[in-house]
């Protein structure tokens, strides 16, 4: 594999992982915070792209406002359905939360058959989007994939400065440290989860959105990309934002060049290089206290 | 820019599964009702169409699935949402064990179980270091990776799955004892491995291995703290329930003569933890009865006389219906049993 | 998908086939439909359950002087479904033959069950080799193709205009790695040598990395096979990487039909092969596509050819055995042996069952896959494995 050809695959391998990155900061935004374990995070994320495909002929080529528009769908969606359901798994043990959002995937997949059919659909990037560029000799790249990279990088550090610097973000933190105290202190703690939940579902939403000119809009979207954002998590270290970063990053690579070299083991080179984490940190890369 | 993890993620598994009803406890009946249970099933040939045989000998061996992860959920206290990798590692080591020829029944089964088991002792190595949610997720993330060595390699025989061409059977000296070929034997071994399952969990759940297990579910932090070393005892829980629910895989294959990568895939693991919970969590005549009812109602919620046009979009009705079912029944039926009663004296 | 545990069902079907066989000629045929009525391939379901029953409006609405009764099953596309859904057929409605399905997976399952029970199964698509290789039987007859015919087809007509080397690309599945392998050994016969095969797993189409490597090893052409959705995004996507202008893509006949449109610009002038064109111009083609449009208000495409065909060949055989199903040898040779006068033109059947046909080479025009000249005559799938 000569330098510019390997430069490609990286680039290649960034770009998935960044797009992975924004679907499991969500999940593990979710997990770390509330405690609830969440299957159903793989459906916002199939959410998000038949969004962008229902929406396509609305906008036509007004991109951003058809992202806006999905994004507000999907907070107000997620905002609904931490009231509606969430909310009644804090107190519930693992199992329990488990097979309800199991049985949530269910409905949201059955859901999706029943409005939208089970057919696979082409989503078009946007027409000043639409073109490639040429990488030297080798081959062209498209403009939106580097679209999508870009906007990945944005929303994460836009994640990064509302945890860190704004005083939502600190009492994100603090909830996550100690519910009760945080909660003696006057704040609405089931607000503030409802606004986090709500955030995770518009993230994985998002990600889809982005997503589906690059990867079609298809019925088992979702499971794929969940038990994928599950790998990042436990490698990453639940909870842990910066984790989630580094475990995308490292999963595009794994993904991107064992799809060359190892042609039909590449779908498991994601699991072994979790494997090795586990051995040498159970706890994930990133996970801090105990 | 991480955030603290919750403490709620750091516990032991009691922090999973609330409180349980002891599983070594001792059930009404005691050994009455699952003799009696045995002796019914073994009778119902003759009773009902070679169909609705087939469909009994389906959930038996679901039930002795059910029963190998109860030793995991109900006793131990680990939730695993990979247990189907086993079972689907069990079914191909069946139909690539038995090759174009067949194969004799002894070897086929022990390559199952004991391929089963051997996947368990790695998966079980690497994620009983983690504890809790990590721990559900590594083993679905650890049967994902079998998955996709049946569904992708030419070696697990791609997505189509493969197929059995010939039954295994028990010969000695070129005499055929039991062929699993024929529609009867293969029933009655299938009820009678049900029933060395089920005797074999209840004698080691009522043995010190057992209680160990139920001091490690109930507080792993206490046990550790009395000197006592609980890894080994749950890697142990963890090899023999793998084993177990390649046994029930390779039954599978055998009475299907097809498998397929769906076999390992979650929606097996999710279908199999709500078989226990149906059935009531910490009571191994809940993983049967659990069992029994996931299967019917499956059959049920896709029944067209009743559903009418919805019966195709059963999943639908599946997944309110456990929601339904798990905020209301928390307990599963066996508890309803007990609701029941004390409904009556109440 | 009733609960079967309830024993009327049971003696009511025991009873029926007590009486269809009592009343062989005058009872109705029943014919068993597995095909998929939901997901990707409902279309293709479709469209070969309009051709079967075009055909048998044409004679009448008999096959061998007995009127058609039909049972449905969804398949899904499904193939950890598909043994229950057969047996439903056969244990259930106790159908005198099975027709379907699309998916080979699921094709498979058919064929292993009509073998254990020995029923007679006719295929209107599903192209595994291993249905008239290992696992062909004199019950049942494939009236499309084998995945390996198109393919072959396809390597000779590289390898004759001068392509050294090529790689290929597909999803990592039976029919994938049975086109390719057929591409590959017409291919490298005439002289031309495959240096690298790529796949991806079904139904993944991220195919950039992939795309990336092809781009980096400069082959002369490149042999696709994909279908449905994964077509169109495969054959865009190879455009948006330029390849298309420099690299050849070529493959099998499915790359391009039914997705033109949506493929556009970035499909036009590419090369196929198939046993079908829709713009044959014979009297027997031109002839079904008027029928078939005023039928159904819509264009027929090689599925619905297909479908017509099964029942062209089951017709074939009843008629031979004047509708009596106890003679199944006689059946089964007279199904054989027939030629079919089909609208892609005439063809034979081969001992293993699979169809022995012209594969056509066409070229994308506009919207259109325009005929242009037989890549191969008479091609026969070459049925390793099987001991007919």
């Amino acid at each position: 594999m000569d330098l510019a050809t390997f430069l490609v695959q990286c680039l290649n391998a960034v770009q998935y992982g960044l797009l992975l990155f924004l679907v499991a900061s969500g999940l593990t935004l979710i997990f770390g915070i509330m405690g609830v374990i969440n299957l159903a995070h793989g459906s916002f994320y199939m959410l998000g792209a038949y969004l962008a495909f229902a929406l396509a002929p609305w906008f036509g080529d007004w991109f951003f406002t058809r992202l806006a528009v999905g994004v507000v769908l999907a907070v107000v969606f997620g905002y609904l359905l931490e009231w509606a359901f969430f909310s009644f798994l804090y107190e519930r043990d693992h199992l329990q939360q488990v097979l309800m959002t199991y049985a949530l995937i269910l409905v949201f997949e059955e859901g999706r058959s029943l409005l939208v059919g089970n057919d696979v659909h082409g989503v078009a990037a946007p027409a000043w989007l639409a073109g490639s560029f040429r990488l030297g000799e080798l081959m062209s790249y498209p403009w939106y994939r580097v679209f999508a990279s870009l906007a990945c990088v944005v929303v994460a550090l836009g994640l990064y400065a509302v945890v860190n610097r704004t005083r939502l973000g600190m009492m994100i933190r603090a909830g996550a440290s100690n519910r009760d105290m945080v909660r003696g202190l006057g704040v609405d703690i089931r607000l503030l989860y409802r606004i986090v939940f709500a955030g995770g579902v518009a993230l994985a939403a998002l990600a889809g959105m982005i997503a589906a000119p690059l990867s079609s809009v298809y019925p088992g979207m979702g499971s794929s990309v969940l038990i994928i954002c599950f790998v990042v998590v436990v490698i990453g270290g639940i909870g842990s934002i910066t984790g989630a970063l580094i475990a995308s990053l490292l999963v595009g690579i794994v993904d991107t060049f064992g799809k060359v070299f190892f042609a039909e083991w590449s779908g498991v080179g994601v699991y072994l290089l979790m494997a090795i984490v586990l051995v040498w940190r159970p706890e994930g890369l990133m996970k801090r206290g105990h | 820019m991480a955030t603290e993890a919750t403490p709620l993620a750091g516990e032991g598994p009691v922090a999973e599964v609330g409180t349980l009803p002891d599983i070594a406890r001792r059930e009404p009946g005691g050994w009455l009702v699952p003799a009696a249970a045995v002796v019914l099933l073994a009778a119902l040939p003759a009773l009902i169409s070679p169909y609705a045989q087939d469909l009994v000998a389906r959930i038996a061996i679901y039930a002795i699935f059910a029963l190998s992860l109860e030793l995991l959920v109900g006793a131990a206290g680990l939730v695993s949402l990979g247990h189907a990798a086993f079972l689907g590692i069990g079914a191909y080591a069946v139909v690539l064990g038995s090759g174009d020829a067949g194969g004799p029944l002894v070897v086929v089964l022990a390559l199952a179980v004991g391929g089963a088991a051997t996947y368990a002792l790695f998966v079980g190595a690497l994620s009983l270091r983690t504890r809790g949610v990590y721990f559900i997720m590594v083993t679905l993330a650890f049967a994902q990776m079998a998955y996709f060595v049946v569904h992708d390699t030419k070696a697990g025989g791609g997505s189509d799955g493969i197929f059995l061409y010939v039954k295994p059977a028990l010969g000695i000296a070129g005499k055929t004892l039991l062929d699993l070929g024929e529609r009867l034997p293969l029933y009655y071994s299938v009820i009678a491995a049900l029933a060395g399952t089920y005797g074999l969990l209840a004698v080691l759940l009522g043995s010190r291995f057992g209680h160990a297990l139920a001091g490690i579910r109930v507080s792993e932090q206490r046990m550790r703290a009395a000197g006592f070393s609980t890894y080994p005892y749950k890697l142990a829980a963890f090899v023999i329930a793998g084993g177990l629910a390649g046994l029930a895989g390779a039954l599978l294959a055998i009475k299907d003569g097809a498998v397929n990568p769906e076999l390992l895939s979650w929606h097996e693991s999710g279908a199999v933890l709500l078989m226990i919970i149906l059935g009531g969590i910490g009571s191994l005549r809940g993983a049967v009865i659990g069992a029994a009812a996931f299967t019917l109602l499956k059959e049920l919620v896709q029944s067209e006389a009743l559903f009418g046009a919805l019966a195709s979009h059963w999943q639908l009705t599946l997944g309110l219906a456990i929601i339904a079912f798990v905020a209301l029944l928390p307990k599963g039926l066996i508890g309803l049993g007990a609701l029941l009663r004390g409904k009556a004296h109440g | 998908m009733r609960p079967e545990i309830s024993l009327r069902p049971a003696l009511a079907a025991f009873a029926l086939a007590f009486a269809g066989s009592a009343f062989a000629q005058g009872a109705p045929l029943k014919v068993g439909l597995m095909l998929p009525y939901s997901g990707t391939y409902a279309a293709i379901g479709t469209a070969i359950e309009n051709g079967f029953k075009l055909y048998v409006q044409e004679q009448g609405g008999k096959l061998g002087g007995r009127e058609i009764q039909y049972f449905k099953v969804d398949d899904e596309s499904e193939p950890s479904k598909a043994t229950d859904n057969v047996n439903k057929l056969i244990k259930r409605d106790n159908v005198d033959v099975l027709v379907g399905s699309v998916h080979s997976g699921v094709a498979l399952a058919m064929a292993k069950a009509a073998k254990d029970n020995n029923t007679l199964l006719v295929i209107p698509n599903a192209g595994a080799d291993a249905i008239t290789g290992p696992m062909c039987g004199a019950n049942i007859v494939r009236s499309s193709f084998s995945n390996w015919q198109p393919g072959y087809a396809m390597g000779v007509v590289a390898a004759q205009k001068g392509v050294k080397r090529a790689m290929t690309i597909t999803w990592n599945y039976a029919a994938g790695a049975e086109s390719t392998k057929g591409f590959t050994e017409g291919f490298e016969k005439g002289g031309g040598k495959v240096i690298k095969d790529l796949n991806l797993p079904f139904p993944n189409v991220e195919f950039q990395a992939l795309l990336t490597e092809i781009a980096a090893q400069k082959p002369d052409a490149v042999y696709a096979f994909f279908a449905g959705g994964g077509a169109v995004k495969f054959v865009k996507d190879y455009a948006a990487a330029g390849l298309n202008k420099t690299i050849p893509l070529y493959g099998p006949g499915f790359l391009t039909d039914g997705t033109l449109e949506a493929q556009g610009a970035s499909a036009q002038n590419m090369l196929t092969t198939l046993h079908y064109a829709d713009d044959l111009n014979t009297p027997k083609n031109n002839a079904f596509r008027k029928a078939y449009a005023l039928a159904y208000k819509a264009q027929p495409d090689v599925y619905a050819v297909q479908g017509y065909d099964a029942a062209q060949i089951l017709g074939a055989g009843l008629k031979a055995v004047n509708g009596d199903l106890a003679k199944r040898d006689q059946l089964s040779a007279a199904m054989r042996k027939t030629v079919v006068d089909s609208p892609r033109g005439k063809f034979t059947i081969s001992a293993a069952g699979n169809p022995v046909q012209d594969i056509y080479l066409r070229e994308v025009k506009g919207n259109n896959n325009e005929f242009r000249s037989i890549a191969v005559k008479s091609l026969s799938d070459p049925a390793r494995g099987c001991k007919l």
